[in-house]
């Protein structure tokens, strides 16, 4: 019942009792999830509330495209997951960047702009390291080091929301863990993790 | 099997993915391989790392004002759409009705009479042009993942 990939509300919700009160028992049903998973992605309150709720608006807008056999969260997934790499690409296009670095300085790995170091909880400064480095990974390779370490999901229920297979799944983490080790060296100057 | 095949097994051991079968030979490739263990050793460490990191919870306000604000934003885009539809709407009436005026009106010299139909002709082309792209980008880039 209470799997991620649990399809019996929100299609009940979408094809059957298409109610203002179906929608609400889904939304407050999903929406630390989707919260959760957008805070991942973007890195901070405000932008990931404002994105979650915008992904359940939208959801409800687009209900009808979803068929009986469709599976509910991976749609909605979807949606959500698009509009926050959408946003991340505004984000990095409106940022400035430093263009002239004095001679022998080296370029920190930057994170994606609007990641808050705030949007962790009991910080130190190992979290604060790791949690930058997750921000500096581009967001193919964030949102399935999100989904497997934050949202505790199996290769299953990833494959399933990411609509590939369980090797993709797996060779993605091995990419997106190897490249967050690089990071996570280059800011600690050079030292194995 | 190549080392190449054993990242995968590992990333698959260390995140309790592998049966027994596959777990015997990875520890068999580990056992011969000191690259690989070295490799492990790291993951593990990264892992925990990774596990530790738990994202603040929001004050409580948020989850209780969440579906109201769902709301509000459903209602207001469909409140949008009414009003942008009727806007398109009177908007083409009343350029029609202008156009009619002026096109009929005999004061008017037949030279500005052309002028402005030119310009609604490159007008109704732009249009078409940028609704076509919309399309286009609609259909392949919108919603590219999402099977229906
Ligand atoms: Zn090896």
């Amino acid at each position: 019942m209470n799997s991620i990939l649990d399809n019996s509300i929100p299609v009940e919700w979408s094809l059957v009792d298409d109610t203002k009160e179906a929608f609400e028992t889904f939304v407050k049903a999903h929406m630390k999830k989707a919260y959760f998973v957008a805070l991942g992605l973007v890195g901070n309150h405000d932008d990931a509330l404002e994105l979650s709720q915008e992904a359940f608006s939208k959801a409800y807008q687009h209900r009808r495209s979803l068929n009986a056999q469709g599976k509910f969260y991976p749609w909605f997934y979807q949606i959500l997951r698009n509009l926050c790499i959408s946003h991340l690409r505004k984000r990095k296009h409106r940022r400035t960047l430093p263009m002239d670095m004095p001679d022998g300085q080296t370029l920190d790995v930057p994170s994606s702009p609007g990641f808050e170091p705030d949007a962790i909880a009991e910080r130190n400064e190992t979290k604060d390291l790791v949690w930058k480095a997750i921000g500096a990974l581009e967001p193919k390779h964030r949102e399935v080091i999100i989904l497997r370490h934050f949202q505790n999901l199996s290769y299953e229920e990833m494959a399933q929301l990411l609509f590939c297979n369980k090797g993709t799944v797996t060779s993605r983490l091995y990419y997106a863990r190897k490249r967050l080790k690089e990071v996570l060296e280059q800011e600690k100057g050079g030292q194995p993790v | 099997m190549t080392c190449r095949d054993n990242k995968d097994l590992m990333m698959a051991y260390l995140d309790g993915e592998l049966d027994d079968k596959q777990t015997k030979m990875l520890q068999e490739h580990l056992a011969q391989c000191t690259q690989c263990s070295k490799e492990l050793e790291e993951f593990k460490s990264l892992k925990s790392m990774t596990d530790n990191i738990v994202l603040s919870e929001p004050e409580d306000q948020v989850w209780q004002r969440y579906w109201d604000n769902v709301y509000n934003r459903v209602e207001r885009g469909i409140g949008w759409m009414l009003m942008s539809m009727a806007g398109v709407c009177l908007a083409v009436f009343g350029g029609f009705k202008m156009v009619e005026c002026i096109v009929t009106d005999p004061s008017v010299s037949l030279f500005l009479k052309v002028a402005l139909l030119v310009m609604i002709l490159g007008l109704s082309i732009l249009l078409i042009s940028i609704m076509r792209e919309r399309l286009y980008f609609w259909k392949h880039d919108r919603y590219r993942h999402v099977r229906r």
